[in-house]
């Protein structure tokens, strides 16, 4: 089984595309990150301006953590499509290059290659979540330096200096969990078609329409949302409460598991009866 | 003594939707031939060839290699079986080293050394290192042939090795088809549409139309039998047709066709035939002798091409 991941490790990471995603994680976080030091804490003040009559605010609060946590939230949005980039290419690309003629006729079984595929994806989601992690968090430091994390999120909370760092940590471990079941849908739609664009629209299609359904206000939705993958895209964001929710995390995780699990055995059912016909 | 039968299909079919792609295909082939298998475009060579090799799942029937069958024990039947399968497509952004050290992480036990041998062997040793998109046709051809050897199969599948060719890389593809067998004992299934190149290179054949069967066995006995079609183009046609009627010896048949005589015939005879219609003062303007099985398969080629 090793040589099967390797193989498709050096497939994988001697193709370009595979650092689409990080080349453009290297090109927007700085200039978000450098904007919000320009801006200089506008941002922070027009948040808390209305807090102001009641609470005395000490110290540096627009500092590299609230950045961080910032650039987080607003870049989750888009990650998912930079995973697809790599995860839908995974079946289709060997489709679109013809490959599967090389590989398939092995006497080594499509279980087993399609196991060394998605170790690889995990790899590569694990390795793109955390590079995420040090561009971000890193150079939000650099800029801005260090102090409390003031969060908007059920009230106002301000998590200390000291109490910061192990939740980011906590919070890029989490995150893995939804990017591996986007990452999953898109290994599954690559199993369908014969080129690397499809699995990428139909993924983003779905997490759009899930998304959409998820955050509609209506009470048609309410109990059936809490089923649906996208409204567990943000458990990361549990990281940042006090105390930690440690039983809806599990819940989230538990659910994310649920749809990466039926994507891949779904992968399974359609690429080892899939006629190579490229 | 026959020798030992090392891939089988019995009663091999593949159906899309309602149309059978192939139907019926027994093939037989045994240790140490060069198998032609033969028959035009969309006949449903790839296809089973294909099936051979696990790409397409069968229909119906069962394959068996090295007594393996391919449904129950898909390893054991292909662990000693290497191929090519249409075009030959590689990860165009690795070298021709990384390709084939990727294809024998698949196998496993392949080395440095073997690709480096089997690379000298097509003819791309000092290519080796190059990115295989800076190839050409040709160059990915021996390629394709070079990852068939990889593993040192006994039995190597080649499915339109020579196609985009020049005639130069034909002959020395077909050349090397010949080396493998005669040198390194390897028993060849050369999948073509040119009845030459596997009158050239095969000692068995058989031949698909339309997705069926049509005939099967030694090249030798099927291209090389007595019974010969010998076109003649000759003036005055009722002296041409008496010299025939009292060669009944040797002239089986005599049909007129397009402007031409189709004699089947002994082949041994055509010079004294010849010699006998020159001597009843017949103009003879061409003979050209076509053997049985290569009008038929101009015929199925033909009416292949015609649909």
């Amino acid at each position: 089984m090793g040589r099967l991941v390797w193989s498709e490790i050096v497939k994988t990471f001697l193709k370009k595309r595979t650092y689409l995603g990080f080349l453009i994680v290297l090109l927007v976080i700085p200039i978000v990150e450098w904007a919000f030091k320009v801006e200089g804490g506008r941002f922070l003040r027009a948040a808390t301006r209305n807090l102001a009559a009641d609470f005395l605010v000490l110290g540096n609060l627009f500092n590299g953590w609230f950045v961080s946590y910032q650039v987080m939230n607003v870049l989750w949005i888009h990650v998912p499509l930079l995973i697809t980039f790599v995860a839908g290419d995974m079946l289709a690309g060997e489709a679109t290059a013809g490959t599967y003629r090389l590989i398939l006729i092995r006497p080594v079984s499509r279980t087993r290659i399609l196991v060394a595929k998605y170790m690889t994806t995990v790899l590569y989601v694990v390795l793109f979540v955390a590079f995420l992690g040090v561009v971000s968090v890193g150079l939000a430091i650099v800029l801005l330096g260090t102090g409390d994390l003031l969060i908007f999120s059920r009230g106002i909370l301000v998590l200390p200096e000291a109490d910061v760092a192990w939740r980011f940590i906590l919070a890029y471990i989490l995150a893995v969990a939804p990017m591996m079941t986007i990452a999953s849908i898109a290994f599954f739609t690559s199993s369908f078609v014969e080129n690397a664009i499809g699995p990428i629209v139909a993924t983003m299609g779905i997490v759009i329409v899930l998304t959409i359904i998820t955050v509609l206000p209506v009470e048609a939705f309410n109990t059936s949302r809490t089923y649906l993958f996208t409204y567990h895209l943000i458990v990361w964001q549990k990281a940042f409460l006090d105390p930690i929710p440690w039983s809806e995390i599990v819940l989230s995780l538990t659910n994310l598991a649920v749809y990466s699990c039926a994507a891949v055995t779904g992968t399974w059912f359609v690429f080892t009866r899939k006629d190579i016909l490229s | 003594m026959a020798a030992e039968v090392i891939l089988s299909t019995r009663d091999l079919g593949k159906r899309y939707k309602a149309r059978w792609a192939v139907r019926h295909v027994n093939l037989e082939v045994r240790r140490g031939d060069i198998f032609g298998f033969l028959g035009p475009n969309g006949a449903g060579k790839s296809t089973s060839i294909r099936m051979i090799l696990s790409l397409v799942r069968p229909t119906e029937g069962e394959i068996t290699i090295f007594g393996h069958s391919l449904r129950s024990h898909r390893g054991l039947a292909l662990r000693r079986v290497g191929g090519i399968v249409e075009k030959p497509d590689f990860y165009l952004y690795l070298s021709a080293i990384r390709n084939l050290e990727l294809v024998g992480a698949l196998t496993g036990g392949v080395t440095p050394s073997r690709i480096g041998e089997v690379l000298h062997m097509v003819g791309l040793g000092e290519r080796g290192r190059d990115t295989v998109k800076t190839y050409s046709h040709g160059m990915k051809q021996r390629l394709g042939i070079a990852q068939a050897l990889l593993s040192d199969p006994d039995l190597v599948v080649l499915d339109e090795p020579t196609n985009g060719l020049d005639p130069q890389g034909m002959k020395e593809v077909r050349e090397l088809i010949r080396t493998l067998a005669k040198d390194h004992q390897k028993t060849i299934i050369l999948s073509s549409h040119l009845l030459h190149e596997v009158e050239q290179v095969a000692n068995r054949m058989a031949v698909i139309s339309n997705g069926e069967l049509v005939v099967q066995g030694g090249v030798e006995e099927l291209l090389h039998g007595t019974e010969t079609v010998v076109s003649f183009r000759a003036s005055p046609k009722r002296s041409f047709l008496a010299v025939c009627k009292k060669a009944r010896g040797f002239v089986e048949k005599v049909v007129e066709q397009d402007g031409a005589f189709r004699v089947t015939m002994n082949a041994g005879y055509v010079p004294e035939l010849l010699r006998r219609l020159v001597n009843a003062r017949v103009e003879v303007t061409s003979v050209e002798p076509r053997r049985s099985l290569e009008e038929f398969f101009l015929s199925i080629t033909e009416s292949a091409q015609v649909r």
